[in-house]
């Protein structure tokens, strides 16, 4: 284990962290607000003094090397030191005075989760809710993955950091160099969020909430400025969102793929099929299901469209309080919430990808069953499936309910919550999504939850976002003995 | 540069390995999964796991836009054909690994030219040429071979005493009464290239350059020549042994080669009537010094097993063979020879990936001029370009000495129907001639530029 390495690393991201924080530092500068403006630049001055203490004491003078351990650990440090800082403005501030709330806060936008323990958004200042959402916009595409793009190249093995930071079953690179394929990720998510801004923009949103809303779709986050979420803009900009939060859980290779022009290979692309068909169905479900609620078809589909968007991509934005909807709707987001998007995106939760997989492996064994001489392999996206991308997929599902279990069993200590607030606040966090139903739901928070609740919630959602084995291996002994 | 390598085992990785740290886009093609895992996990590259002959994979690795496609599979054939579906479906340039000496004696030209292939490489065979190079002299530092061998730059350092110093350069001619050319001189860090006053000194690193016939007689001249090993023993009858035999004995030097496998000595006695094959256990001291171990000038140990290779070559150090060549492929394994005292490792991968980097380093360079072909000499410091002399050049039959060359230029050789010239001020450019041409760190595009 080269621990120099990991906190050399860790170091980096801690001074890249306190670069970036100057982007809302500025935002306070604007709006004058020098409470924010105090909080930011004490926590910057903070984050270079650990930064760059990391940096002097652990430098690798000699050893070098990243082997996968290293990866999935660096990974598992850098968000924990990432979210310990980010914190600090709302605490320093006073805004959030609570260090869990306050975690809870970072963590939820840096995975993109989105759920809030604030009660009262709209009472909070511009650089904070400005830095809430950018936590979104680099969690989503992952703080190390700009690392990568910044850094000079390092040795081919810093693929491992990739791996363990990019969330789905196989992760490809897109150009021979990681350096490459970091930049031109980050350059798409770039371009796809600025042209969000522009659209919300032309449907008259004001220039801030647009870019808190392009930053918090971009990564798939859910956190808003306003109590009821998106309810209160005008149809066009949820329908704007809407294509939005479709556009950000999908595969990110199939974007580079597309610039390339190589359209067949983007159209045949079968999760990509499968998420249009997976949102067709849901919405036309629900659709069908909360139309007595309103009665009209133009209100009804567009509700229904943006939920079954937003559950599905993880991002966790509402136009409507889906607790009051009918039983069909709210079993359908229910279902909704463990998928995902496709992988390869900012979105959350289990992957298509990873559903597919699991299907095909179904199939097989049942056929197996069938026929036990008969040798089949899986395909999958016109490539033989090897057996230990299907074992882990089978192994990753198995820790994932394990994870939920967890989370849901700690949760049903809280004497004020019922177990639909539980099961769904669980489910919500570990997939990143962000709302759940009861007290949890669109319209609420998560602030009723006890201290010990909501750190245990917070980790759920950072073992969400890094898919659960990085943080495993963190915590595994034997990883940190010499044998 | 976009380059494709098809089959990553040894060869393979170590070429990926090197030209990634020369920053090109490598993109690796194997079929074996593991494999493709194993490299994906170390290096920094785009792997696409399947068949090299085939054209979705070749597709998906991107051929249309690689400027260098380098097929290295343990197949002879495999490579053959996957360089050539890479050449018509757009490949730039192709490099295949041909090790059969069957299709390396006559049929080479042939298949070259049918397949479009950009270059056949065979690591043996260029393994065998530098021992060869190191065993024809020993005390020169190094034989770089231009133009498809017709042209030599000698690396030498000069020592103290040497004639070549205190002379000034356009007296040595005179001198030595050979046609050579000192072309180029590293002095400390610089890199000079010599006009006819110049005066060489003791500590210099020159290149020498001169008719092929004439370089014995030179060296001879220059005291250079004692050491050259006129009785080699060869351990391990393996394709290396072949062909450095062969170009042994077609020199009139005494080659015996030690092998145990009986079916192979027959084979290698059939193939090489001038040498003499002995059939036993190399490893064996006692055969060693029967075959005369104390009174050879070089031994050359080639057999499959690096360790048995670095151990014997110790033992036939000690016995004082002046010259010990030892073949070693593990990268690991040549360090730790080199700490115990063997001087001449020579790893054929590692040539091989030499001349590839090489390669694609000249590519890159030449984009866009009409460079032929591109060489770094000195440790990289000068350059070697090769131009054909194109009907729009306008200095066609002009006496060298009346042409106006810029600074730091020197023409150092003209090639005409394959046979080198060293030029002196009466000889001209014609119309067909390659030449070759020595810059210090300027880069020319064409021919007609070195002239003011």
């Amino acid at each position: 284990m080269n621990r120099r390495m990991i906190f050399y690393m860790v170091g980096n991201i801690i001074l890249l962290e306190a670069i970036l924080l100057m982007l809302p530092l500025l935002v306070s500068f604007g709006y004058h607000e020098m409470n924010c403006v105090n909080a930011f630049s004490i926590t910057i001055i903070i984050a270079v003094i650990v930064g760059v203490v990391f940096r002097r004491v652990f430098n690798p003078k000699k050893n070098k090397v990243i082997y996968a351990r290293e990866g999935f650990i660096i990974v598992t440090f850098a968000w924990i030191f990432l979210s310990l800082l980010g914190c600090l403005p709302f605490i320093i501030s006073g805004e959030i005075p609570d260090f869990f709330d306050a975690f809870f806060e970072t963590v939820s936008g840096l995975t993109t989760t989105g759920a809030s323990i604030l009660r009262d958004v709209e009472s909070m200042s511009c650089g904070l809710l400005f830095w809430r959402s950018f936590t979104h916009w680099l969690g989503g595409m992952g703080v190390l993955v700009l690392i990568m793009a910044i850094l000079p190249s390092g040795s081919g093995r810093a693929i491992h950091i990739l791996r363990a930071e990019m969330a789905g079953p196989v992760i490809g690179k897109i150009t021979p160099k990681i350096k490459d394929t970091a930049k031109i990720l980050y350059f798409i998510y770039l371009v796809i969020t600025v042209a969000e801004t522009v659209f919300l923009l032309a449907g008259g949103m004001p220039l801030f909430d647009s870019v808190v809303h392009a930053l918090g779709t971009a990564g798939t986050g859910g956190f808003g400025i306003k109590g009821d979420s998106i309810a209160s803009y005008s149809p066009y900009l949820q329908w704007v969102i809407t294509a939005f939060m479709i556009i950000f859980g999908i595969n990110f290779n199939l974007f580079y793929m597309f610039l390339l022009r190589q359209f067949k290979a983007v159209f045949s692309n079968r999760e990509l099929w499968f998420y249009f068909a997976l949102m067709l169905c849901a919405a036309g479900i629900i659709t069908y299901s909360i139309y007595p609620i309103y009665g009209n078809f133009s209100d009804s589909i567009r509700h229904s469209c943006f939920q079954v968007a937003s559950i599905v991509s993880t991002t966790g934005y509402s136009t409507a309080d889906f607790n009051l909807w009918p039983d069909l709707a709210k079993g359908i987001i229910f279902i909704l919430m463990f998928v995902g998007g496709c992988a390869g995106s900012t979105a959350g939760g289990l992957k298509l990808s990873r559903v597919i997989i699991m299907f095909k492996a179904i199939v097989r064994d049942i056929r197996h069953l069938l026929h036990p001489r008969s040798v089949a392999s899986v395909k999958y996206e016109g490539k033989n499936l090897d057996v230990s991308v299907l074992n882990g997929v089978t192994t990753y599902f198995a820790l994932y309910i394990v994870l939920i279990a967890g989370t849901f069993f700690v949760l049903s200590f809280e004497p004020s919550f019922d177990v639909q607030s539980n099961l769904t606040a669980s489910i919500s966090c570990c997939n990143n999504v962000g709302p759940g139903f009861g007290l949890v739901g669109p319209m609420e928070g998560y602030g009723g939850y006890s201290s010990f609740s909501k750190l245990v919630l917070t980790f759920a959602m950072l073992f969400g976002r890094l898919e659960i084995y990085p943080i495993l291996l963190a915590l595994y002994p034997r990883t940190w003995t010499k044998k | 540069m976009r380059i494709i390598i098809v089959g990553c085992g040894k060869i393979g990785e170590t070429i990926l390995a090197d030209l990634v740290n020369e920053g090109h886009n490598v993109i690796a093609v194997d079929n074996d999964p593991a494999v493709i895992e194993e490299i994906n996990n170390i290096h920094d590259v785009m792997t696409v796991c399947g068949n090299g002959t085939d054209c979705s994979t070749l597709s998906e690795a991107g051929v249309k836009e690689a400027e260098m496609f380098i097929a290295v599979t343990s197949s002879d054939e495999l490579n053959m054909l996957s360089c050539y579906i890479a050449r018509q479906m757009g490949a730039r340039n192709t490099i295949a690994r041909i090790r059969n000496p069957e299709y390396n004696m006559e049929s080479l030209g042939f298949f070259k030219e049918k397949l479009g292939l950009s270059m056949a490489i065979n690591p043996d065979m260029l393994a065998a040429r530098e021992m060869f190079n190191v065993l024809k002299l020993p005390s020169a530092v190094k034989i770089q071979t231009f133009s498809e061998r017709s042209f030599e730059i000698i690396e030498l350092i000069l020592k103290e005493g040497s004639p070549l110093t205190g002379v000034k350069l356009m007296d040595l001619r005179n001198k030595f009464k050979a046609k050579f050319l000192i072309c180029v001189v590293g002095r400390g860090d610089k890199v000079y290239i010599p006009d006819g006053n110049f005066i060489l000194y003791p500590g210099d690193k020159i290149g020498l350059t001169a008719e092929p016939v004439e370089i014995q007689k030179l060296l001879k001249a220059l005291g250079l020549d004692k050491k050259q090993a006129k009785n080699v023993i060869i351990l391990g009858g393996g394709r290396i042994a072949f062909y450095l035999s062969k170009m042994l004995t077609s020199t009139g030097n005494g080659v015996k080669i030690i092998e145990i496998d009986p079916e192979k000595c027959e084979t290698l006695s059939d193939a090489l009537p001038k040498a003499v094959i002995i059939n036993g256990d190399g490893a064996q001291q006692e055969l060693l010094l029967e075959e005369g171990l104390d009174s050879i000038d070089a031994f050359v140990s080639l057999t499959g097993m690096d360790e048995e290779n670095i151990l014997i070559s110790i033992f036939a150090s000690t016995h004082n063979v002046p010259t010990v060549i030892t073949k070693v492929n593990r990268n690991e394994l040549s360090a730790m020879a080199a700490k115990l005292g063997l001087d001449r490792i020579i790893s054929p991968k590692e040539i091989m990936s030499d001349v590839l980097v090489r390669y694609a380093r000249a590519l890159e360079n030449s984009k866009g001029s009409n460079i032929e072909t591109l060489y770094n000499i000195m440790d990289d410091k000068a350059e070697v370009l090769e131009f054909n002399v194109s009907p729009d050049f306008g200095h066609t039959g002009v006496p060298l000495k009346d042409l106006r060359l810029r600074q730091g230029v020197l023409i150092a050789g003209i090639i005409r129907d394959r046979k080198a010239i060293i030029p002196i001020g009466s000889d001209v450019i014609m119309q067909g001639d390659k030449v070759i041409i020595l810059t210090e760190d300027q880069r020319y595009n064409d021919l007609s530029d070195i002239i003011k």
